[in-house]
């Protein structure tokens, strides 16, 4: 009987200490882009301050911002800058949402190393991923069929291909659509007719990145901008952050932070040491 | 009380307890029959019926005008699952005749496990095979613009209907009574003649049940298809261009379609396509399970 007692002491101990200790909570969500680095930051976060809880999900940036502006978030996640009718929701609810610029975005078409090009222009790229080229001589490559290898629609890599190279058009249906980056760096590395495009950090040997415009795809041409296929990542707050969300945010600029956002395959926002 | 009484009572209540756990199956196949149809329904208030079955375009993220034509996966679903089943079907069903009525003993006693090995290979594993190691073969071999296509996807549907289909078709065999094979002997028929007359047409029920099964578990098949069918999402013109069953589609999109919106209702649309033509399969096998079912040997 003892035993049970104290079994049962234990356990209304254990139980109490969840619910007592109130942890502080940030709740974070948006753009399926931002997650990786939203989930590692998190991660890396909760291990220095233990006595933090972070919980992160995604839903695309539209969502972020609408549960920003709903209040049922804490930080939103996003991979653009505000809409102008989601600028007008939140000023009828008296809202402020402010950017945090935390890391760039760059996406870097990739071709088959024994592909003798080695520059194409966005608009080469947008005449492949349309279905207007077909063929890799009409671009100055040997006379090969092209296989356009593209992400599902509703990929965050897809997403800035979409604004940056295809502006607005459609991607031909006879394109490949694979699932993950991964994929996609292996379907081009194991085929010579193959053209696809990756986030920068999935760049290896056995690929080939071609430059666009004559622009090389580095860590510095996407932090200067002059790389075409890139873009900034945000964590938009409601007003200017305070307590534990700022503390967050902080550590995600900081070059501890920006460590996680390389790792992840972005580009920081600075080189980091 | 007697105890009589008590072993009464002990029994309706296991009898309860079954009754309980047997239904939970049924109701849990209502409940993601409401949920499917629920989900999926809405879809219809944006496009028709006949525009979501027959249209050939799939843009669904486009944000000034969306399409939601699933037609292309439709038939990259069902041409998958021909040319699986043109390739599973003959070996399945002759590695089981070879099993039940020419291998010897011993021989069987390895065929057969290692047959059922087959099935029990995860699926992504068999997918991975097909993009990393068979497509990149194929695109050699052939030079071919790309290895993800219809051809890979159906030879590794096919490596996963076959033990199916090869299992179900020995045990049909399998289950020919004796006599039936006797008294052909007694007539002076051999071997050959026994099985391709007598043998087979006995068992075509149960064969036919298991190559339907095989078909079904083909088309419902995802990673194998997300894996190394390309994803393409137009009308495959040859079996070496790329293509994207309707698994597949879904599998690729659903974790990012916004709860809600029209994308996610049309995915659900889609499921409930899938649904409804493995529905259609299974009703098939039963309905040739019962309908030609060999009782006895009077009706052969």
């Amino acid at each position: 009987m003892n035993k049970v007692f104290n079994g049962m002491l234990i356990l209304f101990l254990m139980l109490s200490s969840v619910f007592c200790v109130q942890a502080n909570e940030i709740v974070i969500k948006g753009s399926t882009t931002v997650l990786p680095i939203a989930q590692a930051a998190a991660e890396k976060y909760m291990q220095i301050h233990p006595e933090v809880k972070i919980s992160v999900s995604g839903g695309g940036s539209g969502n972020g911002i609408k549960a920003l502006i709903d209040q049922s978030t804490d930080i939103a996640d996003s991979s653009r800058f505000l809409k102008d009718s989601e600028i007008r929701m939140a000023m009828e609810k008296n809202i402020l949402p402010v950017p945090h610029r935390i890391a760039l975005d760059s996406v870097v078409p990739v071709v088959h190393p024994e592909n003798i090009l080695t520059d194409i222009t966005i608009d080469q790229l947008k005449g492949i991923y349309t279905g207007q080229i077909k063929n890799w001589k009409e671009i100055g490559g040997k006379d090969m069929v092209i296989t356009v290898v593209s992400r599902d629609t509703s990929s965050g890599t897809y997403e800035i291909w979409e604004s940056k190279v295809l502006n607005k058009e459609r991607v031909t249906p006879k394109a490949q659509t694979l699932a993950s980056n991964g994929a996609v760096a292996q379907a081009v590395a194991s085929n010579p007719y193959a053209i696809g495009y990756v986030g920068i950090g999935y760049i290896n040997k056995d690929l080939k990145a071609l430059t666009v415009n004559g622009i090389e795809a580095t860590i510095a041409s996407a932090i200067s901008g002059v790389f075409p296929v890139s873009r900034p990542l945000f964590m938009f707050t409601s007003g200017w952050p305070e307590g534990e969300t700022a503390a967050f945010l902080t550590y995600v600029v900081s070059p501890e932070g920006q460590k996680v956002v390389q790792a992840e395959g972005y580009v920081p926002l600075y080189i980091l040491k | 009380m007697t105890t009589t009484k008590r072993r009464q009572i002990k029994e309706t209540g296991i009898k309860l307890i079954f009754l309980l756990l047997s239904t939970a199956a049924i109701v849990i196949v209502a409940l993601i029959f409401i949920f499917l149809f629920r989900e999926g329904i809405p879809i219809f208030k944006t496009v028709s019926v006949k525009e979501f079955l027959l249209g050939q375009y799939w843009y669904p993220t486009d944000e000034s005008n969306p399409d939601f034509g699933i037609f292309p996966m439709i038939a990259g679903s069902l041409i998958v699952s021909f040319l699986a089943s043109l390739l599973a079907v003959p070996l399945g069903v002759f590695s089981a005749i070879y099993m039940a009525e020419l291998a010897s003993r011993r021989m069987k006693e390895i065929v057969k496990p290692v047959i059922e090995l087959l099935a029990s290979i995860p699926s992504v594993v068999i997918g991975f095979f097909g993009m990393v190691v068979f497509a990149p073969f194929l695109q050699k071999t052939f030079n071919l613009p790309t290895g993800l296509n219809v051809l890979n996807a159906s030879i590794m549907l096919a490596i996963m209907a076959v033990p199916t289909i090869a299992s179900l078709s020995e045990d049909a065999i399998h289950a020919v009574s004796r006599e039936l094979r006797e008294a052909s002997y007694a007539l002076g028929a051999n071997r050959w003649e026994t099985i391709s007359r007598i043998v087979i047409p006995a068992s075509l029920s149960g064969i036919c049940t298991a190559v339907i099964l095989g078909m079904s578990r083909a088309i419902g098949e995802t990673m194998v298809v997300l894996m190394v069918a390309g994803g393409a999402a137009a009308i495959p013109a040859s079996i070496f261009e790329s293509c994207r069953p309707l698994p597949a589609s879904i599998a690729a999109e659903m974790a990012e379609a916004p709860v809600g919106s029209d994308h996610y209702h049309a995915l659900f649309a889609t499921g409930i396509v899938l649904f409804i033509i493995t529905f259609i399969f299974n009703v098939i096998a039963d309905y040739i399970a019962t309908k030609y079912k060999q009782s006895g040997t009077a009706t052969l």
